[in-house]
């Protein structure tokens, strides 16, 4: 059992937060609370030390530019990596899986290098921007279905070190030909489902708290969630099926 | 004197507008759009023509336009007449339309812009002044970047050397954008919304802010330039000094932000900013926008927000807490498909009162106001939603299409 506080470092909000990022951090803390355990939002703006000993870090959805800002100075403090060898859990969604990566695209399309945490490389796609509804079954046990939103012109390919969170049901995901949507890695787990990605997925962020606390975390009443979760499935098989007719 | 129009745009103008008053008489809607389309259909070069020879200015940006168009309108109409898209329809046939409207007077046009048309409408019109007022995140499934907006500003205005530029000094995207126009008015506007622009749109690096509000690129000579004219607490102060009061009947700091921007508007075109400011001050509701309408025995006060930085100036209108609020959030194409942008307003800070989560995506909103800590429910349909609220006077605040459909709902009812 994790003896003390859990402390959440939500990475860099003003670069890596376009679509509520910051949502995540809420959710983590809150389902902690409700539970009884103390919790800590520790909130680090560009340009401030990273600190290595906090047990959970989230990395949201930029605009290139920032995005590039926040990967370089990631890399010259290298207190994420320090992290994640002292055993942290790693949440990166859009913007968040390609700086984890070994390298993502430059807005002029040349490479820029990642984090290299995971074993995924992004480049910029050639087709339309993926936007809308992200639905994927999970390939992580104990997960039910996984409803997002997606909105990317990058395509990732994963590598041999990594497997998928996902597979897509609707939307694009990875983007990279073989249905895949997102990227696990030990305690990493980035994905597509960009912005406030845990609030839709609750099951998910209990999973990555579980890791944390160390045992099984107890039920909360997640029913105003449920509902939300169904309206948005529904919404999904009825646009699927006008798509289809 | 514009110059005579054709007969051509002069034919397309009157079947515009005939289809125009038909689609208003039948209550499909103000009829801009129908109207533009029929126009521009016969002919395709209308705009330009009805622009010729007629002062023009347009108005543009994330938040802000349809208020400060009404102002700006306003101060001029003191003048005379003036023609202006008052009521926020900003695209090409809203546009064509509203000029379409003034035949062949030699009106100005007050025009918003919608901020992605904003390039092509300083290209077909030739405006003599464009407002700039802010850029901030907003309908991201559309748009994808923010900044995009800023480079396509900057390039169209970089082509246009003869237009004025009246733009917001406190918005490092603006004043990107604005950098390369020949003649620029700076306006210190004190906005408060930062998130947008942290990263310096001309290099990517960092942008820092003193506690003063005075902001400059930490690698790149991008920096707040000294204002023309500044907003300060309740005053405007002009470049030489002088002091003239605000006083509106639109409350708030961010309507108080326009009122400086349209005052400075208007100044290019040669109306006293004391004058301005003073006209503006009879503007009692726009579009809509904080209109309390009766429900019953209810009495209701629309606001409308529709992005992160909108919500958090709206959130300061709200009468406070116990009274509850009704909320509705919808997200149509005209408000951005994706909502996930609830989780950038600080909806913490309704705690304290009920709150009556409404609209096609109020169950996104009730899950984000139980993170927040915030009391609520769901209801569906605004009239249910104002009486489950259970008392005799209420705000309702609303996102774009939300907005539209809770206005029609109460008018109804």
């Amino acid at each position: 059992m994790h003896d003390s506080r859990v402390s959440i470092a939500l990475l860099y909000p003003e670069l890596l937060g376009t679509y509520g990022d910051g949502g995540n951090a809420v959710v983590l803390a809150e389902r902690l609370r409700w539970r009884g355990i103390d919790a800590d939002v520790v909130t680090l703006g560009a340009g401030a030390s990273v600190p290595t000993s906090c047990d959970i870090y989230l990395m949201g959805g930029g605009e290139d530019g920032p995005q590039a800002l926040a990967a370089r100075e990631l890399s010259e403090s290298g207190a994420l990596h320090t992290a994640v060898d002292g055993g942290a859990v790693v949440f990166g969604t859009c913007a968040g899986i390609q700086v984890l990566g070994t390298e993502f695209a430059n807005p002029d399309g040349t490479p820029h290098p990642g984090l290299g945490l995971l074993d995924v490389r992004t480049v910029r796609g050639t087709g339309k921007r993926a936007v809308g509804e992200l639905l994927s079954e999970p390939l992580v046990d104990g997960l039910p279905t996984l409803t997002g939103y997606e909105n990317h012109g990058a395509v990732t390919h994963l590598g041999a070190a990594v497997r998928p969170l996902g597979r897509v049901v609707n939307g694009t995901g990875n983007g990279s030909g073989d249905g895949s949507e997102g990227a696990v890695a030990g305690r990493i787990v980035a994905t597509y489902m960009h912005g406030p990605a845990l609030a839709r997925n609750p099951a998910l962020a209990d999973l990555l708290l579980s890791w944390v606390v160390g045992t099984a975390l107890t039920p909360l009443d997640d029913s105003e969630v449920e509902e939300l979760r169904a309206e948005r499935l529904r919404f999904v098989k009825r646009s699927r099926w006008r798509r289809n007719r | 004197m514009p110059a005579a129009l054709p007969i051509r745009t002069r034919l397309a103008t009157s079947a515009g507008l005939a289809v125009a008053g038909l689609s208003r008489r039948i209550g499909a809607g103000e009829g801009s759009v129908i109207g533009g389309r029929v126009l521009l259909a016969v002919d395709p070069g209308a705009l330009e023509r009805l622009a010729a020879g007629r002062t023009i200015a347009l108005i543009s940006g994330t938040n802000g336009k349809t208020t400060t168009t009404n102002m700006l309108a306003a101060a001029l109409a003191a003048r005379g007449e003036v023609v202006t898209n008052s009521t926020g329809a900003n695209l090409m046939s809203g546009l064509v339309t509203t000029l379409g409207r003034a035949g062949g007077s030699a009106a100005p046009a007050v025009l918003e812009v919608d901020e992605g048309l904003l390039p092509k409408a300083v290209a077909g019109l030739h405006p003599s002044v464009v407002l700039l007022l802010n850029l901030s995140r907003d309908q991201l499934d559309r748009i994808g970047e923010v900044r995009i907006h800023a480079q396509r500003w900057r390039a169209a205005l970089e082509g246009a050397p003869s237009t004025a530029v009246v733009a917001n000094a406190d918005d490092p995207l603006i004043v990107w954008a604005a950098g390369l126009a020949r003649q620029v008015s700076w306006v210190g506007t004190g906005q408060r919304w930062r998130l947008d622009a942290y990263s310096c749109p001309n290099c990517g690096e960092q942008i820092e802010w003193d506690d003063a509000g005075r902001w400059a690129c930490t690698n790149c000579s991008l920096a707040r330039p000294s204002p023309h004219l500044a907003l300060d607490g309740d005053d405007v102060v002009l470049a030489d000094g002088r002091r003239v009061r605000v006083e509106l009947q639109l409350p708030g700091w961010a309507n108080r932000a326009n009122a400086a921007m349209a005052a400075a508007g208007a100044e290019t075109v040669g109306v006293d900013v004391g004058d301005a400011l003073s006209t503006m001050g009879a503007v009692a509701h726009v579009a809509g926008r904080y209109q309390v309408v009766s429900v019953a025995d209810v009495r209701v006060r629309l606001l409308l927000a529709k992005n992160p930085a909108g919500w958090a100036e709206a959130l300061d209108l709200i009468r406070p807490a116990p009274l509850p609020v009704v909320v509705g959030i919808n997200a149509r194409i005209p408000d951005g498909r994706d909502p996930s942008w609830l989780w950038d307003v600080p909806f913490e800070r309704l705690r304290g009162r009920l709150v009556i989560a409404t609209g096609d995506r109020g169950r996104d909103l009730a899950v984000r106001l139980r993170y927040a800590q915030v009391e609520h429910r769901f209801v569906e349909g605004y009239v249910d939603a104002v009486r489950a609220a259970g008392v005799a006077d209420l705000d309702l605040a609303a996102n774009y299409t939300s907005f539209q459909d809770a206005r029609r709902e109460l008018a109804r009812a």
